[in-house]
């Protein structure tokens, strides 16, 4: 075969075939400083960088301001239910392996209303990209306390303070068996994060990442105002996630081997008290897919051969037959 | 293996109903189902009913561990489970009364039970045995107490199990059935496990037989149906299962739930061979919500579930509804509410399914009348589910789930078997709701497809799919979303009448108790009763006509298995008097003064009840 010069450029020269015009529909409507419009750029910066097709990408969400997301990425999107866009994506992914899936929620759709499919699709390990842009609170609804806002957070269902401690998202996901990926990053680390996502985008299987969101509306004070002052950690190892700190630039570097889940359980234990951790808790590539899983089992036939086979058990059936399948 | 072999008189029959009943776990419903095999092998007419417990190991010896199956055999093709029990076989004397108790028994119904509970050590069994048999045999039953367990033991040191064999044995020589046929069950049964077990039961059968080849001086005969020519038996669930195979579906998402779940075994144990998954998924909303995001995707798929799980799928029926994406919604309807009869049959479901998503959100309800009907709904339910962009529920029950009938072996299309996705370049301005503004009608774009790229959301949105406020564009999206049921309701034909199309009272029915009202009219019919039956298939939309066709009886009456007031109990007046639910929906859409008689016994419904309606309205009218 010879090697056409044009299709040589085109592929090696050209690397990013597309702009980031090709992943924008609309100006996105989130609020002034909403840390949804830092994640939506840092996925169309990844999606460019990795010269995906704008029509091989399937974007799931939930519902709540996060949610909105698939509405701004020149994608295909299915904005689905508070809560349900997990099974979404897994029917998604069992239909169209070929296509690339990204999965957006918010804390209360995915650790709240969601939290039995957020358990169960971790286990599935079907192969997508979920990020959850976790801003403490109920942000679509007008500030009502999440499972993740901090003990004593003023909201409109908790106008002295909320009860409880919140919820540990990292030390639930990093508890589910078949796990396969799992990484941190903040809204306002653009770096970080569109490097946390195109090593999320690359893993196959379920990659989750917990996005930390600035709501300058409902939450200023949250992450410290989102300042230098956040008290953070970058996790580095050879296989995990360079730290670009930004404006955590003074936050501590610590070793850790993404493949030591103990490790991984402990820092995510103590991310309330301590530091949170931002980099890759988890790794592990050797984790199949659900699709591998199911698929491996399927047989695959053209429409005679099914026709024939449908034939034989209906057969089986017949009066006067043996009924062997039956 | 000759039959029998000293002086017998053989009886001709049109039909029997048999019934074997034991304690759960004793293997009255494998008893069932390979006496019923034998039947259907043999050409018979078939109708079977499972009697379940709702338990699976509940104290044994009681009322409540009754299990078994429940067998109508006649010598032309059978509908339902029919009206009162002719023969029965009970391992103890609990069991049997249950059956008493649910008024299952003809009073003149034969009774075979084992003797062992006459001697037993306890003195309150031995009483309650006595009593029962005392009463029946009183009511007219001709009782044979027998030592069953005593010439089981002579065959198989452990007569706790295979005493089942035993029975199925004495019943095919009661019946004049070919031994050997139940050797061949019983074969396909066990050979694949153990050829000792295999053995063991063959011995059994042919010790049942022989002894009651002995032991009967009348047996009985029932001739094979005219023309058994390329039928095949099974349960409403298996054909379900096939005829989701032959309507091309490639992915079943579901979550456990009596008495659905068995057309996902039968899924799971074909479905990958045929290219597809059943996917058990965490709860009944992921179950829909899978199925939801698959079909969207390009791969046909369904969701199967009973009533809790269709409560726990309504929010995803709206969005499925809004964002126009084809699904086909299997309800296998138990008793209800809440965990109400869950192994029984009820059609309590109808409204739940019309109206229960909150907003308006127009759908296709159908359902099927037989467990024929249960295999070819399926490719029609996809079929409308992808050309209306639409969502299908299909309303079977427990009825035709566990029930077996014999029925024309369907043919298979190869062409539906094949799932080809259109991958081309969207043409500029291709809208995903491009709704056709006579018919609401639209093409889906897949995802993949070049220049197409849009955004399914539950939120209103243009013919674009941009999410919108605008009270103008909410007016239209809703028109064009309730216009298609306009248009499939175009296509539909006025329902069938049985009988004339014009007399004195009307029957109509929905679903699983089509087989007993039909068959009940026949009857009134022959006695010159003018009297005519319709079963209405799909109950959204609406076929035309009915208000015409129901002008033409002096009334109209639903007859249905959900509840409805008693107009003469307490406190109802025809004001608050709740109908049930197919005559809500008749007397609201034709405004015709339908009326209705709904009972909720958690079984099915029998002919001769049918009759007595029937009865009782013509004296009325007259
Ligand atoms: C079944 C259901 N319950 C409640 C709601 C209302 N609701 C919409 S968004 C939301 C919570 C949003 O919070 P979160 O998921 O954290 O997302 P955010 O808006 O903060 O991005 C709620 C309760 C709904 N849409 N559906
Ligand atoms: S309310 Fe908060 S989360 Fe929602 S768009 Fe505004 S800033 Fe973002």
């Amino acid at each position: 075969m010879s090697l056409d010069i044009d299709d040589y450029i085109a592929k090696e020269v050209h690397a990013c075939e597309y702009t980031l015009d090709d992943y924008t529909t609309e100006p996105a409507r989130w609020c002034k400083g909403c840390g949804a419009h830092g994640a939506l750029g840092a996925v169309q910066r990844m999606l460019r960088e990795n010269n995906e097709a704008p029509e091989n990408v399937i974007t799931v969400s939930g519902i709540g301001c996060s949610s909105r997301f698939p509405h701004y990425l020149k994608t295909y999107g299915f904005h689905t239910l508070h809560g349900r866009a997990l099974p979404v994506s897994v029917g998604v992914s069992l239909a169209r392996p070929e296509m690339k899936l990204l999965t957006v929620m918010g804390d209360g759709d995915c650790f709240s209303i969601g939290g039995n499919h957020w358990l169960h699709t971790l286990r599935y390990n079907i192969n997508a990209t979920v990020i959850i842009l976790d801003n403490e609170i109920y942000a679509l609804t007008k500030k009502q306390a999440s499972p993740t806002s901090r003990q004593g957070t003023m909201s409109n269902t908790s106008p002295r303070g909320s009860y409880l401690e919140p919820l540990n998202p990292l030390s639930i996901v990093l508890g589910v068996t078949n796990l396969s990926f799992v990484a941190q990053t903040a809204s306002w680390l653009p770096g970080h994060m569109q490097a946390t996502l195109d090593r999320a985008w690359k893993h196959k299987g379920l990659a989750f990442v917990r996005i930390l969101q600035r709501c300058p509306v409902f939450m200023p004070d949250a992450f410290s105002g989102a300042s230098a002052e956040f008290p953070a950690q970058f996790l580095e190892h050879c296989s995990g996630i360079t730290p670009d700190k930004g404006i955590l630039r003074n936050a501590p570097t610590v070793a850790h081997d993404p493949s030591d889940i103990n490790a991984a359980q402990k820092i995510a234990a103590n991310a309330h008290k301590d530091l949170e951790p931002l980099g890759l808790l988890y790794l592990n590539t050797e984790v199949p897919t659900y699709n591998e899983v199911r698929y491996s089992h399927v047989q695959q036939s053209d429409k005679f051969a099914k026709a024939e086979l449908l034939n034989q058990y209906l057969d089986s059936y017949a009066i006067g037959n043996p009924n062997e399948e039956g | 293996m000759s039959k029998a072999t000293f002086e017998t008189k053989i009886t001709e029959l049109d039909e029997h109903i048999v019934e074997i009943v034991s304690d759960a776990g004793e293997g009255a419903q494998a008893a069932g189902n390979t006496f019923a095999e034998v039947c259907a092998r043999s050409g018979n007419g078939l109708w079977t009913v499972e009697i379940i417990p709702s338990e699976i190991q509940p104290p044994p010896h009681t009322t409540g561990s009754a299990s078994g199956n429940r067998i109508r055999v006649g010598n032309s093709p059978i509908t339902n489970g029919g009206d009162l029990t002719n023969l029965v076989v009970a391992f103890n004397e609990m069991a049997l009364l249950s059956r008493i108790q649910t008024d299952s028994l003809a009073p003149d119904v034969t009774v075979i039970i084992d003797d062992m509970w006459s001697r037993h050590d306890d003195a309150q069994i031995r009483q309650d045995y006595r009593e029962i048999l005392d009463d029946l045999s009183a009511k007219g039953a001709k009782v044979w107490e027998l030592p069953i367990e005593t010439e089981c033991q002579r065959v198989a040191p452990d007569s706790t199990r295979g005493k089942n064999m035993f029975i199925v044995g004495m019943l095919l020589c009661l019946y004049n059935k070919d031994l050997e046929a139940g050797f061949t069950i019983v074969d396909e049964m066990f050979g694949a496990r153990s050829q000792a077990i295999v053995e063991m039961n063959v011995k059994l059968m042919e010790a049942g037989y022989i002894f009651a080849q002995q032991t009967f001086a009348e047996t009985y005969s029932i001739a094979p149906l005219q023309d058994t020519d390329n039928l095949v038996a099974m349960n409403g669930n298996t054909a379900i299962a096939l005829g989701s195979v032959a309507a091309g579906y490639e992915l079943c998402a579901m979550y456990p739930i009596t008495p659905a779940t068995s057309a996902s075994h039968e899924l799971s144990d074909f479905f990958e061979k045929f290219g597809g998954i059943v996917h058990q998924a965490e709860d009944e909303i992921a179950a829909i919500g899978v199925a939801v995001g698959s079909n969207w995707a390009g791969k046909p798929a369904l969701t199967i579930t009973s009533g809790p799980g269709l409560a726990l799928k309504t929010e995803f029926q709206g969005l499925t509804v809004m964002s126009e994406t084809p699904l086909v919604l299997v309800n296998v309807q138990r008793g209800g509410p809440s965990t109400g009869l869950p192994t029984k049959v009820e059609q309590g479901d109808l409204l739940a399914a019309l109206w229960a998503t909150p907003g308006d959100a127009p759908k296709v309800v159908i359902a099927p009348s037989s467990i024929e009907e249960c295999y070819h709904i399926m490719p029609l339910a996809r079929k409308i589910s992808e050309e209306f962009r639409a969502l299908v529920i299909v309303l079977s029950d427990a009825n035709l789930a566990t029930g077996r009938q014999l029925f024309k072996r369907p043919t298979v299309n190869p062409d539906l078997l094949s799932n080809t996705l259109d991958m081309s370049p969207v043409p500029p301005g291709t809208k995903p709701f491009d709704w056709d503004p006579e018919t609401g009608l639209s093409q889906q774009i897949l995802p993949g497809r070049p220049d197409g790229m849009w955004v399914a959301t539950g939120l209103n949105h243009t013919p674009e799919g941009k999410i919108n406020y605008l009270s103008a564009s909410n007016q239209l999206g809703m028109t064009m979303r309730s216009r298609k049921l306009a248009v499939l309701q175009s296509t539909l034909k006025t329902p069938e009448i049985f009988g004339d199309d014009s007399g004195d009272l009307l029957i109509v029915g929905w679903g699983s108790t089509k087989g007993a009202i039909w068959e009940a009219v026949a009857k009134e019919r022959a006695q010159g009763v003018k009297v005519s039956a319709m079963n209405i298939q799909f109950i959204s939309p609406l076929p035309p006509g009915l208000k015409e066709a129901f002008g033409k009886f002096k009334k109209v009456m639903a007859v249905e298995l959900n509840y409805a007031d008693d107009p003469n109990d307490p406190y109802i007046t025809p004001e608050n008097r709740r109908y049930t639910q197919l005559a809500t929906i008749l007397r609201s859409n034709t405004l015709v003064d339908v009326d209705c008689w709904g009972k909720v016994p958690g079984s099915p419904l029998m002919p001769q009840e049918v009759r007595s309606i029937i009865q009782t309205q013509i004296e009325n009218i007259k």
